[in-house]
């Protein structure tokens, strides 16, 4: 600096050559740094328009192409008929992206101003909050009019966030009418998230809210899904789809066809009334189910847009409880209707010949403990035949004797008593089919042959589930060739040129012997005739085998609250009931349960009647199947044996 | 006809010069164009601005430089008295206050102290140019920190930036001492942490997103995250003129004003930007050719310096672009859209040219 101050004061006067070079030198400077920087900018255009340009490459895609998934129609279930059971419907909603909203509840508010919301719309809102973890919309309210929709698009530049979408919607057109089969569907939870995972359908599932629960809506929900179709939007900053770019279509569900006839569902619904209680009817020659009844049954509609809180409590908090499948789920103890199988297992094992007779004292004596039968005085000479028709305990108290548990045990078995019947429906009961083997496993006790005598008329440690009740009975009906039973006939309805009848050959046969299970067959029909079930067959015009039954025990665990009024009700026999007809040619075998219904000729056995008369007759009575009135005469008898092992059984 | 009329408009202006700022318009109005694709009445009033900014030039060119110089003092003191005026009733926007309503119009002073800075200067050294000593350097200093300090004030950084720079370029080039020089530029980065301290949280984060675009990719790292998308998937060629994705779907914000270089990167690739690149050099070399040859120490420092204003306008907005600088407000000469930045430019080149043009009529 000092060099240069001086020489500009030591001379007064302008060196213009001087300063000229000077300023040059100085230009020269200033080029050098320009070039520099311009050096370090093209440096930079190169590292990212070459080195990098991939990674950015792909980040402008990324930004610039979103998938949208197209969800696919779910599939529709039909009866066999054809009768729709589910199906869709297309309606406006409207939603909410919460991440998009600062202030969720002010922005309702706002929003009820436009569109009728109701509080039990905010609290399902809530619930979907709370349920759902990714920032994707979320229904306020479905099933907009299209007034209200008009009012709000006129004002949707007030609310971000907000959208009218058109959505598909299951709807349930038969109500309340096979609910338990159908099932219900719900939005997507973390469980099921879980269950998509595994079954590697998470792709499939991208544009997908809602989810089978339960029933064939569960069984069969990936069969009813479909597939996802998605189109390829570009989009821009905002959000909002450019255009299309290309887009591949979802496929819709396949629809089911059902064994079920929804009329004869129908009949036998209307059949139980108020009553509690399970049905089962299943066609022997192939397994399908005609009827499943589990009563009372829900409204499957309710679930469709998440159900609110009030109605989720009463359905759950009713004493009647209505969200099991009893048909299902529901364990009873079979009675009576167990005898016709061993009186079968007897002929089968050799235990006795149908001629073979017993003089029935009305007790039998075992072990120190006095079985009593339900006819005081006992039926007198009973043979095969006539122990099922009237019903005898004492005829298979020795019998059951004289067979043994695990003969016993075998025996049944081979009719699918304590295993899942392998049914088209998630969460089969197995029931309980006792044997020693069993019990030493469930208990780590020996059997002793005193329990033998109750497990030979249906009761002790028998329980079974309407649906093995009535497999086993058309498993009897078709002479011993077991059928899977089943729900669904046909994958895809044709309607979406695809078909699939499913699969029901038998399983496999028991090889019974035809002659014993005439045996059966012509004392059953006797039971209609002349026996327990003659009041209610009374006038019959085609042939029907039944069998009667009670059971005392307790199956199902009741609501453990005790309410005084329902006591007596619920301390009542369960009625059942079994039959198959026509008696020569099967085409129907079913298995009924009335919930503390008494007598089982008295309240389930009208319910069979109907439904055969409807099944076999096209006969259609409109008013719930009344009660039969039993006479003074009937066996009223003192409930059980003086035995306090075995549980109390008195038969029709 | 046209070529009388072109002749005119043309005549006794340098030809390179012409040619160079000529070509950099083209590139900008096609960039201009691509940009506002959706908003066409934003291309048709780029071209008026153009037409605006070039009369502008054209009469500057005109105007011999002795009579510019006797603008030099009267628009620093206006352009002043505007600052003290804007800080005292300016209107507040996005909470800076930068405008000052004038009646029918309201104008941004600071704008004007782009030009009247290094007018001011290089007639102030002029005149003392027969005994320039370490005060007069001082003095300068002093005429160049009072609307700095003025426009820092508002705030706003940019534009302060762009002025101190313009006074510098002066100062610089009439020959401050290079040890003097590194004395200030070691006592400025001694003071970095105190300036740290007096920055407004916006201008604070602006740095902190240039170092980690990432830490705020909605908020302002977006604007550099995005463009520099924009720039590396533009690739060697670009995506053609008008296919820019980036572009064309919103993703570049401000994208016909500061950030168009995204835009011309994307769709022109590096080969575009390399050649952007050199137009500016070009055009920096003509200018700094210019200033040689300049006759005085008016019209040395004074074309000096508007040339590496022209440099630094270019080398900020495109170092911002393309993320190695922070996102300042300074658009890209001759390409960003906008009337008043377009007419300070053309001011410049008109500077320029009038100092050409008049070199050999000043009289020794």
């Amino acid at each position: 600096m000092t060099s240069l101050l001086a020489g500009m004061h030591s001379t007064e006067f302008r060196n213009p050559e001087k300063e000229s070079r000077r300023f040059r030198g100085r230009l020269m400077v200033a080029l050098g740094v320009v070039v520099v920087a311009f050096g370090v900018l093209a440096a930079r255009f190169a590292y990212l328009q070459i080195l990098r340009h991939d990674y950015y490459h792909t980040r402008a895609e990324d930004n610039r192409i979103a998938l949208v998934p197209i969800a696919p129609t779910r599939g529709l279930i039909l009866d066999r008929n054809g009768v729709v059971l589910a199906r869709n419907y297309s309606a406006y909603t409207l939603e909410i992206t919460p991440s998009k909203a600062p202030d969720l509840e002010a922005l309702i508010d706002e929003l009820a101003t436009l569109v009728d919301i109701q509080p039990k719309d905010r609290r399902r809102f809530r619930r979907l909050m709370e349920e759902t973890r990714n920032f994707e919309s979320l229904p306020i309210r479905n099933r907009l009019t299209d007034e209200e929709v008009a009012r709000f698009v006129a004002n949707r530049y007030r609310f971000p966030g907000v959208e009218v979408k058109a959505r598909l919607f299951r709807q349930y057109p038969q109500g309340t009418l096979a609910s338990h089969v159908l099932g219900y569907i719900g939005r997507v939870t973390d469980r099921d998230l879980a269950r998509i995972e595994t079954e590697e359908q998470s792709a499939n599932y991208r544009g997908t809210e809602v989810f089978g629960k339960s029933g064939l809506e569960q069984k069969y929900e990936f069969v009813l899904h479909g597939e996802t179709g998605y189109e390829e939007v570009e989009v821009d900053a905002g959000g909002r789809a450019a255009r299309s770019l290309a887009r591949s279509p979802a496929r819709q569900g396949t629809d089911l066809v059902l064994t079920l006839d929804l009329k004869l569902q129908e009949v036998a619904e209307k059949a139980f009334g108020e009553r509690r209680g399970a049905l089962v009817a299943i066609d022997p020659g192939s397994g399908g189910i005609l009827a499943m009844v589990s009563m009372p049954g829900f409204d499957p509609n309710l679930f469709v847009d998440g159900i609110d809180p009030a109605s989720w409590d009463a359905l759950n908090n009713s004493p009647d409880r209505p969200m099991i499948n009893r048909a299902l789920n529901g364990a009873y103890p079979p009675g009576s209707t167990f005898k016709p199988f061993m009186a079968l297992g007897a002929l089968e094992q050799g235990k006795r010949t149908p001629q073979q007779a017993i003089s029935d004292p009305g007790f039998f004596w075992f072990g120190g403990h006095k079985f009593r039968d339900d006819k005081v005085g006992g039926h007198g000479l009973v043979d095969m035949y006539a122990s099922i028709v009237h019903s005898c305990d004492t005829y298979y108290y020795t019998l059951g004797h004289d067979m043994g548990i695990d003969n016993i045990a075998r025996f049944m078995a081979q009719f699918g008593f304590g295993s899942p019947t392998g049914v088209d429906l998630e969460g089969e009961s197995r029931g309980v089919l006792p044997s020693s083997a069993w019990k030493l496993k469930r208990f780590r006790q020996k059997w002793y042959a005193g329990e033998t005598i109750s497990v030979a008329i249906g009761q002790g440690y028998n329980a079974y589930t309407p649906m093995q009740l009535a497999h086993a009975v058309a498993t009897l009906a078709s002479g011993g060739v077991v059928y899977r039973p089943h729900l669904v006939q046909q994958v895809g309805s044709g309607r979406d040129g695809e078909r699939v009848a499913v699969k029901s050959g038998p399983a496999r046969s028991i090889g019974l012997d035809a002659r014993n299970v005439e045996v059966i067959r012509r004392a059953m029909v006797g039971v209609n005739k002349e026996g327990t079930g003659a009041r209610a067959f009374a006038g019959v015009p085609y042939s029907v085998a039944g069998k009667t039954g009670t059971a005392q025990v307790v199956a199902m665990k009741q609501n453990e609250k005790y309410v005084e009024s329902r006591v007596r009700q619920e301390h009542r026999d369960h009625a059942l009931y079994i039959a198959f007809a026509p008696a020569e040619a099967p085409r129907i075998a079913l298995a009924v349960l009335v919930e503390n219904g008494g007598f089982g000729a008295r309240s389930a056995a009208p319910i069979a009647r109907q439904m055969l008369d409807y099944y076999l007759l096209g006969k259609l009575t409109d008013a719930p199947a009344r009660e039969i009135r039993v006479p003074e005469d009937e066996p009223v008898a003192p409930r059980g044996a003086d035995n306090d092992e075995a549980p109390g059984v008195r038969d029709d | 006809m046209i070529s009388a009329f072109v002749y005119r408009l043309t005549r006794g202006l340098d030809g390179p010069l012409l040619i160079i700022v000529g070509l950099l318009m083209a590139a900008g109005l096609a960039a201009v164009f691509s940009a506002t694709l959706d908003a066409p009445a934003r291309f048709k009033g780029q071209l008026l601005n153009m037409a605006v900014a070039y009369g502008v030039m054209w009469m500057v060119a005109q105007i011999r430089p002795p009579a510019l110089a006797r603008f030099a003092l009267p628009l620093y003191v206006v352009g002043v008295l505007l600052l003290v005026a804007v800080a005292l009733f300016g209107d507040v926007s996005k909470g800076a206050r930068r405008w000052l309503h004038v009646g029918f119009t309201r104008i941004q002073p600071s704008e004007i102290m782009k030009i009247a800075v290094p007018l001011m200067l290089a007639w102030y050294f002029q005149q003392r140019e027969a005994t320039l000593r370490l005060r007069d350097y001082g003095v300068a200093a002093l005429l160049l920190a009072v609307p700095v300090v003025l426009i820092v004030r508002q705030p706003d950084l940019g534009t302060a930036m762009l002025v101190l720079a313009a006074g510098f370029y002066v100062i610089f080039l009439a020959g401050l001492s290079w040890r003097v020089m590194f004395a200030l530029a070691v006592t400025a980065g001694a003071s970095l942490p105190l300036v740290w301290t007096l920055l407004h949280d916006y201008q604070r984060r602006r740095v902190l997103t240039l170092l980690d675009p990432a830490s705020d990719p909605l908020g302002a790292g977006y604007h550099i995250i995005q463009s520099t998308i924009a720039v590396g998937s533009g690739g060697a060629l670009g995506k053609g003129w008008l296919h820019g994705t980036q572009t064309h779907l919103e993703f570049i914000p401000e994208r016909h004003t500061d950030f168009i270089l995204a835009v011309f990167a994307e769709e022109f690739g590096l080969v575009g930007s390399l050649l952007l690149l050199l137009l500016y050099l070009a055009l920096i070399v003509r200018g700094l050719m210019i200033a040689s040859n300049a006759p005085t120490m008016f019209t040395r420092l004074l074309a000096g310096s508007v040339t590496l204003i022209f440099f630094t306008y270019a080398f900020v907005n495109i170092g911002m672009v393309s993320g190695v600088l922070p996102v300042v407000g300074v658009p890209l000469p001759f390409i960003s859209y906008g009337g008043t930045a377009l007419v300070t430019l053309f001011l410049g080149v008109g500077i320029l040219l009038s100092i050409n043009r008049h070199r050999m009529l000043v009289p020794k």
